[in-house]
Protein backbone atom coordinates (compact mmCIF):
# COMPACT_ATOMS: atom_id res chain seq x y z
CA UNK A 1 0.00 0.00 0.00
CA UNK A 2 1.02 3.60 -0.52
CA UNK A 3 2.73 5.50 2.25
CA UNK A 4 0.19 8.20 3.25
CA UNK A 5 2.97 10.68 3.90
CA UNK A 6 4.33 10.19 0.40
CA UNK A 7 0.82 10.72 -0.97
CA UNK A 8 0.43 14.02 0.90
CA UNK A 9 3.84 15.13 -0.36
CA UNK A 10 2.91 14.18 -3.93
CA UNK A 11 -0.36 16.11 -3.75
CA UNK A 12 1.53 19.06 -2.45
CA UNK A 13 4.07 19.01 -5.22
CA UNK A 14 1.24 19.10 -7.72
CA UNK A 15 -0.96 21.62 -5.91
CA UNK A 16 1.44 23.95 -4.12
CA UNK A 17 2.20 26.39 -6.97
CA UNK A 18 -1.47 26.76 -7.92
CA UNK A 19 -2.44 27.04 -4.27
CA UNK A 20 0.06 29.81 -3.53
CA UNK A 21 -0.81 31.58 -6.79
CA UNK A 22 -4.54 31.53 -6.04
CA UNK A 23 -3.99 32.67 -2.47
CA UNK A 24 -1.61 35.44 -3.50
CA UNK A 25 -4.37 36.95 -5.61
CA UNK A 26 -6.45 37.01 -2.44
CA UNK A 27 -3.79 38.37 -0.10
CA UNK A 28 -1.91 40.38 -2.76
CA UNK A 29 1.16 39.18 -0.88
CA UNK A 30 3.24 36.18 -1.90
CA UNK A 31 4.73 35.74 1.57
CA UNK A 32 1.38 35.54 3.29
CA UNK A 33 0.03 33.25 0.57
CA UNK A 34 2.91 30.84 1.07
CA UNK A 35 2.27 30.77 4.82
CA UNK A 36 -1.42 30.04 4.30
CA UNK A 37 -0.56 27.22 1.88
CA UNK A 38 1.92 25.89 4.42
CA UNK A 39 -0.77 25.98 7.15
CA UNK A 40 -3.09 24.00 4.88
CA UNK A 41 -0.34 21.43 4.44
CA UNK A 42 -0.05 21.04 8.21
CA UNK A 43 -3.79 20.39 8.45
CA UNK A 44 -3.58 17.92 5.56
CA UNK A 45 -0.69 16.09 7.21
CA UNK A 46 -2.80 15.72 10.37
CA UNK A 47 -5.97 14.55 8.68
CA UNK A 48 -5.20 12.73 5.42
CA UNK A 49 -3.17 9.84 6.85
CA UNK A 50 -6.27 8.79 8.86
CA UNK A 51 -9.16 10.21 6.77
CA UNK A 52 -7.58 9.43 3.40
CA UNK A 53 -6.72 11.88 0.62
CA UNK A 54 -9.90 13.73 -0.42
CA UNK A 55 -11.32 13.21 -3.93
CA UNK A 56 -10.38 16.70 -4.99
CA UNK A 57 -7.32 17.48 -2.88
CA UNK A 58 -6.64 20.77 -4.65
CA UNK A 59 -10.06 22.17 -3.82
CA UNK A 60 -9.81 20.84 -0.25
CA UNK A 61 -6.49 22.60 0.30
CA UNK A 62 -7.76 25.82 -1.27
CA UNK A 63 -10.88 25.80 0.91
CA UNK A 64 -8.85 25.15 4.05
CA UNK A 65 -6.35 27.88 3.25
CA UNK A 66 -9.08 30.33 2.20
CA UNK A 67 -10.94 29.79 5.44
CA UNK A 68 -7.78 30.68 7.32
CA UNK A 69 -7.25 33.72 5.14
CA UNK A 70 -10.79 34.91 5.78
CA UNK A 71 -10.42 34.31 9.54
CA UNK A 72 -7.30 36.43 9.40
CA UNK A 73 -9.03 39.16 7.42
CA UNK A 74 -12.00 39.11 9.78
CA UNK A 75 -9.76 39.42 12.79
CA UNK A 76 -7.81 42.22 11.16
CA UNK A 77 -11.02 43.95 10.24
CA UNK A 78 -12.42 43.64 13.74
CA UNK A 79 -9.21 44.97 15.23
CA UNK A 80 -9.28 47.77 12.70
CA UNK A 81 -12.91 48.48 13.36
CA UNK A 82 -12.50 48.53 17.12
CA UNK A 83 -9.68 50.90 16.70
CA UNK A 84 -11.87 53.16 14.62
CA UNK A 85 -14.91 52.47 16.77
CA UNK A 86 -16.84 51.29 13.77
CA UNK A 87 -17.49 47.78 15.02
CA UNK A 88 -21.10 47.77 13.85
CA UNK A 89 -20.04 47.83 10.20
CA UNK A 90 -17.92 44.74 10.34
CA UNK A 91 -20.67 42.13 10.34
CA UNK A 92 -22.16 43.58 7.18
CA UNK A 93 -18.81 44.08 5.52
CA UNK A 94 -17.25 40.67 5.84
CA UNK A 95 -19.59 38.57 3.69
CA UNK A 96 -19.10 40.93 0.75
CA UNK A 97 -15.37 40.60 1.04
CA UNK A 98 -15.72 36.84 1.28
CA UNK A 99 -17.96 36.63 -1.79
CA UNK A 100 -15.65 38.80 -3.84
CA UNK A 101 -12.71 36.66 -2.85
CA UNK A 102 -14.46 33.42 -3.71
CA UNK A 103 -15.50 34.85 -7.10
CA UNK A 104 -11.99 35.95 -7.80
CA UNK A 105 -10.61 32.52 -7.01
CA UNK A 106 -12.91 30.81 -9.47
CA UNK A 107 -11.13 32.45 -12.41
CA UNK A 108 -8.45 30.73 -14.41
CA UNK A 109 -5.41 30.12 -12.27
CA UNK A 110 -2.95 30.43 -15.17
CA UNK A 111 -2.60 34.20 -14.88
CA UNK A 112 -2.00 33.89 -11.16
CA UNK A 113 0.73 31.33 -11.74
CA UNK A 114 2.46 33.63 -14.19
CA UNK A 115 2.23 36.46 -11.64
CA UNK A 116 3.77 34.13 -9.09
CA UNK A 117 6.64 33.27 -11.44
CA UNK A 118 7.36 36.95 -11.99
CA UNK A 119 7.22 37.68 -8.25
CA UNK A 120 9.59 34.84 -7.36
CA UNK A 121 12.10 36.08 -9.95
CA UNK A 122 11.73 39.76 -9.07
CA UNK A 123 14.95 41.79 -9.53
CA UNK A 124 14.56 43.27 -6.04
CA UNK A 125 15.76 39.88 -4.76
CA UNK A 126 19.35 38.65 -4.83
CA UNK A 127 19.92 35.83 -7.32
CA UNK A 128 20.23 33.14 -4.63
CA UNK A 129 16.87 34.18 -3.21
CA UNK A 130 15.20 34.12 -6.64
CA UNK A 131 16.51 30.62 -7.20
CA UNK A 132 15.31 29.34 -3.81
CA UNK A 133 11.92 31.04 -4.06
CA UNK A 134 11.31 29.79 -7.61
CA UNK A 135 12.10 26.20 -6.65
CA UNK A 136 9.88 26.51 -3.59
CA UNK A 137 6.88 28.35 -5.05
CA UNK A 138 6.89 27.37 -8.71
CA UNK A 139 8.66 24.02 -8.50
CA UNK A 140 6.86 22.94 -5.32
CA UNK A 141 10.08 21.67 -3.71
CA UNK A 142 10.38 21.59 0.07
CA UNK A 143 13.10 23.61 1.77
CA UNK A 144 14.78 20.29 2.68
CA UNK A 145 14.87 19.27 -0.98
CA UNK A 146 16.30 22.63 -2.04
CA UNK A 147 18.93 22.45 0.69
CA UNK A 148 19.94 18.95 -0.43
CA UNK A 149 20.16 20.08 -4.03
CA UNK A 150 22.48 22.97 -3.19
CA UNK A 151 24.46 21.11 -0.50
CA UNK A 152 23.68 23.67 2.20
CA UNK A 153 22.01 23.20 5.60
CA UNK A 154 18.21 23.37 5.58
CA UNK A 155 18.02 26.40 7.93
CA UNK A 156 20.09 28.37 5.41
CA UNK A 157 17.47 27.82 2.70
CA UNK A 158 14.57 28.34 5.11
CA UNK A 159 16.04 31.68 6.15
CA UNK A 160 16.78 32.66 2.55
CA UNK A 161 13.12 32.08 1.69
CA UNK A 162 11.85 33.98 4.74
CA UNK A 163 14.07 36.93 3.85
CA UNK A 164 13.01 36.81 0.21
CA UNK A 165 9.32 36.87 1.14
CA UNK A 166 9.92 39.77 3.50
CA UNK A 167 11.89 41.64 0.82
CA UNK A 168 8.95 41.27 -1.60
CA UNK A 169 6.57 42.63 1.03
CA UNK A 170 8.88 45.48 2.04
CA UNK A 171 9.39 46.50 -1.57
CA UNK A 172 5.60 46.33 -2.05
CA UNK A 173 6.10 44.26 -5.18
CA UNK A 174 2.71 44.11 -6.86
CA UNK A 175 1.26 40.70 -7.68
CA UNK A 176 1.01 41.24 -11.42
CA UNK A 177 2.40 40.37 -14.82
CA UNK A 178 4.67 43.29 -15.76
CA UNK A 179 3.54 45.48 -18.65
CA UNK A 180 5.13 45.98 -22.05
CA UNK A 181 8.13 48.15 -21.24
CA UNK A 182 9.16 46.21 -18.16
CA UNK A 183 8.06 42.80 -19.37
CA UNK A 184 11.06 41.85 -21.54
CA UNK A 185 13.53 42.62 -18.79
CA UNK A 186 11.51 40.82 -16.15
CA UNK A 187 11.06 37.78 -18.39
CA UNK A 188 14.81 37.71 -18.85
CA UNK A 189 15.20 37.42 -15.09
CA UNK A 190 12.70 34.52 -15.00
CA UNK A 191 14.56 32.65 -17.75
CA UNK A 192 17.91 33.36 -16.14
CA UNK A 193 16.77 31.88 -12.82
CA UNK A 194 15.56 28.70 -14.53
CA UNK A 195 18.79 28.51 -16.52
CA UNK A 196 20.87 28.89 -13.35
CA UNK A 197 18.98 26.09 -11.62
CA UNK A 198 19.52 23.83 -14.60
CA UNK A 199 23.18 24.71 -14.85
CA UNK A 200 23.82 23.94 -11.21
CA UNK A 201 22.55 20.44 -11.93
CA UNK A 202 24.36 20.16 -15.25
CA UNK A 203 27.81 21.02 -13.90
CA UNK A 204 27.68 21.15 -10.13
CA UNK A 205 29.89 24.04 -9.01
CA UNK A 206 31.00 22.10 -5.94
CA UNK A 207 30.85 18.71 -4.32
CA UNK A 208 31.67 15.10 -5.02
CA UNK A 209 29.31 14.61 -7.97
CA UNK A 210 29.81 15.97 -11.46
CA UNK A 211 26.11 16.42 -12.16
CA UNK A 212 22.92 16.61 -10.13
CA UNK A 213 20.30 15.50 -12.62
CA UNK A 214 17.41 16.07 -10.17
CA UNK A 215 18.04 19.82 -10.36
CA UNK A 216 18.07 19.67 -14.16
CA UNK A 217 14.75 17.88 -14.07
CA UNK A 218 13.29 20.45 -11.66
CA UNK A 219 14.47 23.32 -13.87
CA UNK A 220 13.10 21.66 -16.98
CA UNK A 221 9.72 21.13 -15.36
CA UNK A 222 9.54 24.80 -14.34
CA UNK A 223 10.63 25.86 -17.84
CA UNK A 224 7.84 23.78 -19.41
CA UNK A 225 5.31 25.31 -17.01
CA UNK A 226 6.44 28.83 -17.93
CA UNK A 227 6.28 27.98 -21.64
CA UNK A 228 2.66 26.96 -21.10
CA UNK A 229 1.96 30.24 -19.30
CA UNK A 230 3.71 32.51 -21.83
CA UNK A 231 3.41 30.58 -25.11
CA UNK A 232 3.91 33.62 -27.34
CA UNK A 233 7.45 34.34 -26.08
CA UNK A 234 10.05 32.80 -28.43
CA UNK A 235 12.83 32.91 -25.84
CA UNK A 236 10.80 30.80 -23.41
CA UNK A 237 10.63 28.07 -26.07
CA UNK A 238 14.29 28.73 -26.84
CA UNK A 239 15.15 28.06 -23.19
CA UNK A 240 12.94 24.95 -23.07
CA UNK A 241 14.65 23.69 -26.23
CA UNK A 242 18.12 24.34 -24.81
CA UNK A 243 17.29 22.56 -21.55
CA UNK A 244 15.55 19.58 -23.19
CA UNK A 245 18.51 19.08 -25.53
CA UNK A 246 21.10 19.50 -22.78
CA UNK A 247 19.16 17.15 -20.49
CA UNK A 248 18.99 14.56 -23.26
CA UNK A 249 22.76 14.11 -22.89
CA UNK A 250 22.76 13.70 -19.10
CA UNK A 251 22.65 9.88 -19.16
CA UNK A 252 25.87 9.87 -21.21
CA UNK A 253 27.70 12.62 -19.32
CA UNK A 254 28.79 10.49 -16.37
CA UNK A 255 30.68 7.19 -16.57
CA UNK A 256 29.72 4.28 -14.33
CA UNK A 257 32.48 5.25 -11.88
CA UNK A 258 31.22 8.83 -11.64
CA UNK A 259 33.84 10.48 -13.86
CA UNK A 260 32.66 13.11 -16.35
CA UNK A 261 32.45 12.12 -20.01
CA UNK A 262 32.96 15.00 -22.40
CA UNK A 263 30.73 15.52 -25.44
CA UNK A 264 33.17 14.07 -27.97
CA UNK A 265 33.54 10.85 -25.96
CA UNK A 266 29.89 10.28 -25.09
CA UNK A 267 28.05 7.15 -26.08
CA UNK A 268 25.38 8.83 -28.18
CA UNK A 269 23.11 5.81 -28.02
CA UNK A 270 22.54 6.78 -24.38
CA UNK A 271 21.13 10.19 -25.27
CA UNK A 272 17.48 10.43 -24.41
CA UNK A 273 15.68 10.45 -27.78
CA UNK A 274 12.37 11.62 -26.28
CA UNK A 275 14.05 14.73 -24.88
CA UNK A 276 15.92 15.31 -28.15
CA UNK A 277 12.63 15.23 -30.04
CA UNK A 278 10.97 17.56 -27.52
CA UNK A 279 13.94 19.92 -27.71
CA UNK A 280 13.86 20.07 -31.49
CA UNK A 281 10.10 20.67 -31.41
CA UNK A 282 10.50 23.53 -28.91
CA UNK A 283 13.26 25.04 -31.06
CA UNK A 284 11.01 24.83 -34.12
CA UNK A 285 8.32 26.70 -32.16
CA UNK A 286 10.81 29.43 -31.19
CA UNK A 287 11.95 29.68 -34.82
CA UNK A 288 8.34 30.01 -36.03
CA UNK A 289 7.53 32.76 -33.52
CA UNK A 290 10.67 34.68 -34.42
CA UNK A 291 9.99 34.31 -38.14
CA UNK A 292 6.38 35.44 -37.69
CA UNK A 293 7.34 38.54 -35.70
CA UNK A 294 10.35 39.42 -37.82
CA UNK A 295 12.60 39.72 -34.75
CA UNK A 296 16.10 38.30 -34.30
CA UNK A 297 16.74 35.00 -32.56
CA UNK A 298 17.45 35.43 -28.84
CA UNK A 299 20.44 34.05 -26.92
CA UNK A 300 18.62 30.94 -25.62
CA UNK A 301 17.28 30.14 -29.07
CA UNK A 302 20.79 30.45 -30.55
CA UNK A 303 22.24 28.21 -27.85
CA UNK A 304 19.44 25.73 -28.50
CA UNK A 305 20.28 25.82 -32.22
CA UNK A 306 23.87 24.93 -31.32
CA UNK A 307 22.69 22.11 -29.04
CA UNK A 308 20.45 20.89 -31.88
CA UNK A 309 23.47 20.52 -34.16
CA UNK A 310 25.07 18.26 -31.56
CA UNK A 311 21.82 16.34 -31.11
CA UNK A 312 21.53 15.68 -34.85
CA UNK A 313 25.13 14.47 -35.23
CA UNK A 314 25.14 10.68 -35.07
CA UNK A 315 28.86 10.68 -34.27
CA UNK A 316 31.16 13.33 -32.81
CA UNK A 317 33.00 13.43 -36.15
CA UNK A 318 29.76 14.24 -37.98
CA UNK A 319 29.25 17.44 -35.98
CA UNK A 320 28.64 20.51 -38.15
CA UNK A 321 31.37 22.58 -36.45
CA UNK A 322 31.51 25.38 -39.06
CA UNK A 323 27.74 25.89 -38.56
CA UNK A 324 28.20 25.86 -34.80
CA UNK A 325 31.06 28.36 -35.02
CA UNK A 326 28.81 30.63 -37.11
CA UNK A 327 26.03 30.37 -34.50
CA UNK A 328 28.52 31.28 -31.75
CA UNK A 329 29.48 34.34 -33.77
CA UNK A 330 25.80 35.34 -33.90
CA UNK A 331 25.49 34.66 -30.19
CA UNK A 332 28.57 36.77 -29.47
CA UNK A 333 26.93 39.66 -31.30
CA UNK A 334 23.55 39.19 -29.64
CA UNK A 335 24.80 38.54 -26.09
CA UNK A 336 28.51 39.28 -25.90
CA UNK A 337 30.34 37.65 -23.01
CA UNK A 338 33.82 36.19 -22.44
CA UNK A 339 32.25 32.76 -21.88
CA UNK A 340 30.56 32.86 -25.27
CA UNK A 341 33.91 33.84 -26.77
CA UNK A 342 35.55 30.87 -25.08
CA UNK A 343 32.93 28.55 -26.55
CA UNK A 344 33.36 30.20 -29.92
CA UNK A 345 37.09 29.48 -29.67
CA UNK A 346 36.37 25.81 -29.08
CA UNK A 347 34.02 25.70 -32.09
CA UNK A 348 36.58 27.52 -34.28
CA UNK A 349 39.26 25.05 -33.22
CA UNK A 350 37.01 22.13 -34.09
CA UNK A 351 36.02 23.66 -37.42
CA UNK A 352 39.32 25.15 -38.59
CA UNK A 353 42.05 23.61 -36.41
CA UNK A 354 43.46 24.26 -32.91
CA UNK A 355 45.56 27.27 -33.99
CA UNK A 356 42.41 29.19 -34.99
CA UNK A 357 40.90 28.55 -31.57
CA UNK A 358 44.08 29.29 -29.64
CA UNK A 359 44.35 32.73 -31.18
CA UNK A 360 40.99 33.69 -29.68
CA UNK A 361 41.70 31.98 -26.35
CA UNK A 362 45.00 33.83 -25.99
CA UNK A 363 43.10 37.08 -26.43
CA UNK A 364 40.83 36.03 -23.55
CA UNK A 365 43.65 35.33 -21.08
CA UNK A 366 43.79 38.99 -20.10
CA UNK A 367 39.99 39.05 -19.58
CA UNK A 368 39.36 39.90 -15.94
CA UNK A 369 35.93 38.24 -15.94
CA UNK A 370 37.55 34.88 -16.68
CA UNK A 371 40.39 35.24 -14.17
CA UNK A 372 39.13 32.47 -11.86
CA UNK A 373 37.27 30.45 -14.48
CA UNK A 374 38.76 26.96 -14.70
CA UNK A 375 37.51 26.24 -18.21
CA UNK A 376 39.75 28.93 -19.72
CA UNK A 377 43.00 27.14 -18.83
CA UNK A 378 41.27 23.80 -19.50
CA UNK A 379 40.43 24.82 -23.08
CA UNK A 380 43.82 26.46 -23.58
CA UNK A 381 45.51 23.30 -22.31
CA UNK A 382 43.50 21.17 -24.72
CA UNK A 383 44.41 23.33 -27.71
CA UNK A 384 48.09 23.49 -26.72
CA UNK A 385 48.15 19.70 -26.33
CA UNK A 386 46.66 19.33 -29.82
CA UNK A 387 49.38 21.64 -31.15
CA UNK A 388 52.02 19.45 -29.49
CA UNK A 389 53.01 22.06 -26.89
CA UNK A 390 52.90 19.50 -24.07
CA UNK A 391 54.73 21.36 -21.32
CA UNK A 392 52.57 24.46 -21.69
CA UNK A 393 49.45 22.30 -21.90
CA UNK A 394 50.40 20.57 -18.66
CA UNK A 395 50.73 23.92 -16.87
CA UNK A 396 47.29 24.93 -18.05
CA UNK A 397 45.63 21.68 -16.96
CA UNK A 398 47.21 22.01 -13.51
CA UNK A 399 45.98 25.60 -13.29
CA UNK A 400 42.46 24.50 -14.27
CA UNK A 401 42.53 21.66 -11.71
CA UNK A 402 43.47 24.13 -8.98
CA UNK A 403 40.57 26.42 -9.93
CA UNK A 404 37.65 23.98 -10.14
CA UNK A 405 35.63 23.22 -7.03
CA UNK A 406 34.13 20.06 -8.50
CA UNK A 407 36.16 17.06 -7.36
CA UNK A 408 35.28 14.86 -10.34
CA UNK A 409 36.28 17.56 -12.78
CA UNK A 410 39.57 18.07 -10.92
CA UNK A 411 40.43 14.39 -11.33
CA UNK A 412 39.87 14.57 -15.09
CA UNK A 413 42.02 17.70 -15.40
CA UNK A 414 44.85 16.19 -13.34
CA UNK A 415 44.71 13.06 -15.48
CA UNK A 416 45.06 15.18 -18.61
CA UNK A 417 48.01 17.02 -17.07
CA UNK A 418 49.68 13.65 -16.42
CA UNK A 419 49.15 12.62 -20.05
CA UNK A 420 51.05 15.65 -21.34
CA UNK A 421 54.65 15.10 -22.39
CA UNK A 422 56.91 16.80 -19.83
CA UNK A 423 59.31 18.41 -22.27
CA UNK A 424 58.56 21.36 -24.49
CA UNK A 425 60.58 19.84 -27.31
CA UNK A 426 58.15 16.96 -27.94
CA UNK A 427 57.04 16.71 -31.54
CA UNK A 428 53.56 17.77 -32.57
CA UNK A 429 51.25 14.79 -32.90
CA UNK A 430 49.98 13.94 -36.36
CA UNK A 431 46.30 14.31 -35.47
CA UNK B 1 12.02 9.73 -12.50
CA UNK B 2 10.41 8.72 -15.74
CA UNK B 3 7.35 6.51 -15.50
CA UNK B 4 5.30 4.81 -18.17
CA UNK B 5 1.59 4.82 -17.45
CA UNK B 6 -0.07 2.03 -19.36
CA UNK B 7 -3.82 2.14 -19.83
CA UNK B 8 -4.94 -1.45 -19.91
CA UNK B 9 -8.38 -2.40 -21.08
CA UNK B 10 -10.05 -5.56 -19.71
CA UNK B 11 -11.78 -7.99 -22.08
CA UNK B 12 -11.08 -6.00 -25.23
CA UNK B 13 -13.56 -6.32 -28.07
CA UNK B 14 -12.81 -6.35 -31.80
CA UNK B 15 -14.99 -3.37 -32.48
CA UNK B 16 -15.08 -1.17 -29.39
CA UNK B 17 -17.68 1.55 -29.27
CA UNK B 18 -16.18 4.92 -30.12
CA UNK B 19 -15.67 7.05 -27.00
CA UNK B 20 -18.29 9.68 -26.23
CA UNK B 21 -17.62 13.35 -26.76
CA UNK B 22 -17.50 13.84 -22.99
CA UNK B 23 -14.91 11.07 -22.63
CA UNK B 24 -12.69 12.58 -25.31
CA UNK B 25 -12.98 16.01 -23.75
CA UNK B 26 -12.17 14.67 -20.28
CA UNK B 27 -9.08 12.87 -21.57
CA UNK B 28 -8.02 15.95 -23.47
CA UNK B 29 -8.36 18.10 -20.36
CA UNK B 30 -6.38 15.62 -18.32
CA UNK B 31 -3.57 15.54 -20.88
CA UNK B 32 -3.55 19.30 -20.96
CA UNK B 33 -3.25 19.43 -17.19
CA UNK B 34 -0.23 17.12 -17.35
CA UNK B 35 1.28 19.27 -20.08
CA UNK B 36 0.75 22.50 -18.12
CA UNK B 37 2.36 20.96 -15.05
CA UNK B 38 5.45 20.18 -17.12
CA UNK B 39 5.32 16.43 -16.40
CA UNK B 40 4.09 15.06 -19.74
CA UNK B 41 6.86 13.83 -22.04
CA UNK B 42 4.93 11.78 -24.51
CA UNK B 43 1.61 10.05 -25.02
CA UNK B 44 -0.20 7.86 -27.47
CA UNK B 45 -3.38 5.91 -27.98
CA UNK B 46 -3.34 2.44 -29.50
CA UNK B 47 -5.80 1.16 -32.09
CA UNK B 48 -7.77 -2.04 -31.32
CA UNK B 49 -5.86 -5.33 -31.45
CA UNK B 50 -7.78 -6.22 -34.64
CA UNK B 51 -5.49 -3.77 -36.43
CA UNK B 52 -2.31 -5.18 -34.89
CA UNK B 53 -0.14 -8.26 -35.20
CA UNK B 54 1.80 -10.35 -32.74
CA UNK B 55 5.15 -11.93 -33.33
CA UNK B 56 5.88 -15.10 -31.36
CA UNK B 57 9.49 -16.08 -30.78
CA UNK B 58 10.55 -19.56 -29.87
CA UNK B 59 14.20 -20.34 -30.35
CA UNK B 60 14.91 -19.45 -33.94
CA UNK B 61 11.26 -19.82 -34.97
CA UNK B 62 9.19 -16.70 -35.64
CA UNK B 63 5.43 -16.79 -36.08
CA UNK B 64 3.26 -13.86 -37.08
CA UNK B 65 -0.28 -13.85 -35.69
CA UNK B 66 -2.79 -11.33 -36.99
CA UNK B 67 -5.09 -9.56 -34.53
CA UNK B 68 -7.52 -9.65 -32.89
CA UNK B 69 -6.06 -11.94 -30.27
CA UNK B 70 -8.93 -14.16 -29.26
CA UNK B 71 -7.32 -15.40 -26.06
CA UNK B 72 -6.32 -11.95 -24.77
CA UNK B 73 -7.99 -10.88 -21.52
CA UNK B 74 -6.27 -7.50 -21.53
CA UNK B 75 -4.95 -5.10 -24.11
CA UNK B 76 -2.86 -1.96 -23.78
CA UNK B 77 -5.03 0.89 -25.05
CA UNK B 78 -2.69 3.79 -24.56
CA UNK B 79 0.31 5.17 -22.73
CA UNK B 80 1.57 8.29 -21.04
CA UNK B 81 5.27 8.91 -20.47
CA UNK B 82 5.69 11.18 -17.45
CA UNK B 83 8.63 12.78 -15.65
CA UNK B 84 7.70 12.93 -11.96
CA UNK B 85 9.44 13.40 -8.64
CA UNK B 86 8.29 10.12 -7.13
CA UNK B 87 6.13 7.08 -7.74
CA UNK B 88 3.64 8.64 -5.30
CA UNK B 89 3.35 11.65 -7.60
CA UNK B 90 2.60 9.36 -10.54
CA UNK B 91 -0.12 7.66 -8.46
CA UNK B 92 -1.54 11.09 -7.63
CA UNK B 93 -1.71 12.01 -11.31
CA UNK B 94 -3.33 8.68 -12.14
CA UNK B 95 -5.94 9.36 -9.44
CA UNK B 96 -6.86 12.56 -11.32
CA UNK B 97 -7.24 10.79 -14.63
CA UNK B 98 -10.76 10.36 -15.98
CA UNK B 99 -10.22 6.71 -17.02
CA UNK B 100 -12.95 5.10 -14.90
CA UNK B 101 -15.49 7.86 -15.36
CA UNK B 102 -15.33 7.84 -19.15
CA UNK B 103 -16.10 4.15 -19.58
CA UNK B 104 -19.41 2.50 -20.30
CA UNK B 105 -21.23 0.61 -17.55
CA UNK B 106 -19.60 -2.74 -16.86
CA UNK B 107 -16.30 -1.93 -18.58
CA UNK B 108 -13.15 -2.19 -16.54
CA UNK B 109 -9.65 -0.89 -16.95
CA UNK B 110 -6.33 -0.85 -15.14
CA UNK B 111 -3.59 1.72 -15.16
CA UNK B 112 -0.17 0.24 -14.67
CA UNK B 113 2.61 2.60 -13.57
CA UNK B 114 6.11 1.40 -14.33
CA UNK B 115 9.26 3.43 -13.63
CA UNK B 116 11.86 3.39 -16.39
CA UNK B 117 15.45 2.49 -15.64
CA UNK B 118 17.64 5.53 -15.33
CA UNK B 119 21.37 6.12 -15.12
CA UNK B 120 21.35 5.88 -11.31
CA UNK B 121 20.13 2.28 -11.53
CA UNK B 122 23.53 1.42 -12.97
CA UNK B 123 25.55 3.92 -10.97
CA UNK B 124 27.71 2.29 -8.29
CA UNK B 125 28.21 5.72 -6.73
CA UNK B 126 24.49 5.95 -5.94
CA UNK B 127 23.71 7.35 -2.53
CA UNK B 128 26.74 9.64 -2.40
Amino acid sequence: MQDPHAAVEAVFRIEFPRLVAGLARLTREVGRAEELAQDALVVALERWPTDGVPDNPGAWLMTTAKRRALDGLRRARIADAKHLQLARETDAGVPDVARALVDALDDDVGDDLLRLVFAACHPVLPTEARVALTLRLVGGLTTAEIARAFLVPEPTIAQRIVRAKRALTDAQVPFEVPRAAERAERLESVLEVIYLIFNEGHVATAGARWTRPELCTDALRIARVVAGLAPAEPEVHGLVALLELSASRLPARVAADGTPVLLADQDRSRWDRVLVRRGLAALARADELVAASGTAAGPYQLQAAIAAHHARALTAEATAWPRIAALYTLLAQRAPSPIVELNRAVALAMAFGPAAGLELVDALVAEAALAGYHLLPAVRGDLLAKLGRGAEAREEFLRAAALTRNEREREVLLARARQCPQTASSLPSGS
Amino acid sequence: MKVMMLMIQKNPTDAPKPPTKEAILAMHQFNEELEKAGVLLDLGGLTPTSRGVRMHYSGSKRTVVDGPFAEAKEAVAGFLLLEVKSLAEAVEWARRSPFGTTMAEGEEATVEIRPLFDASDFDPGKGV
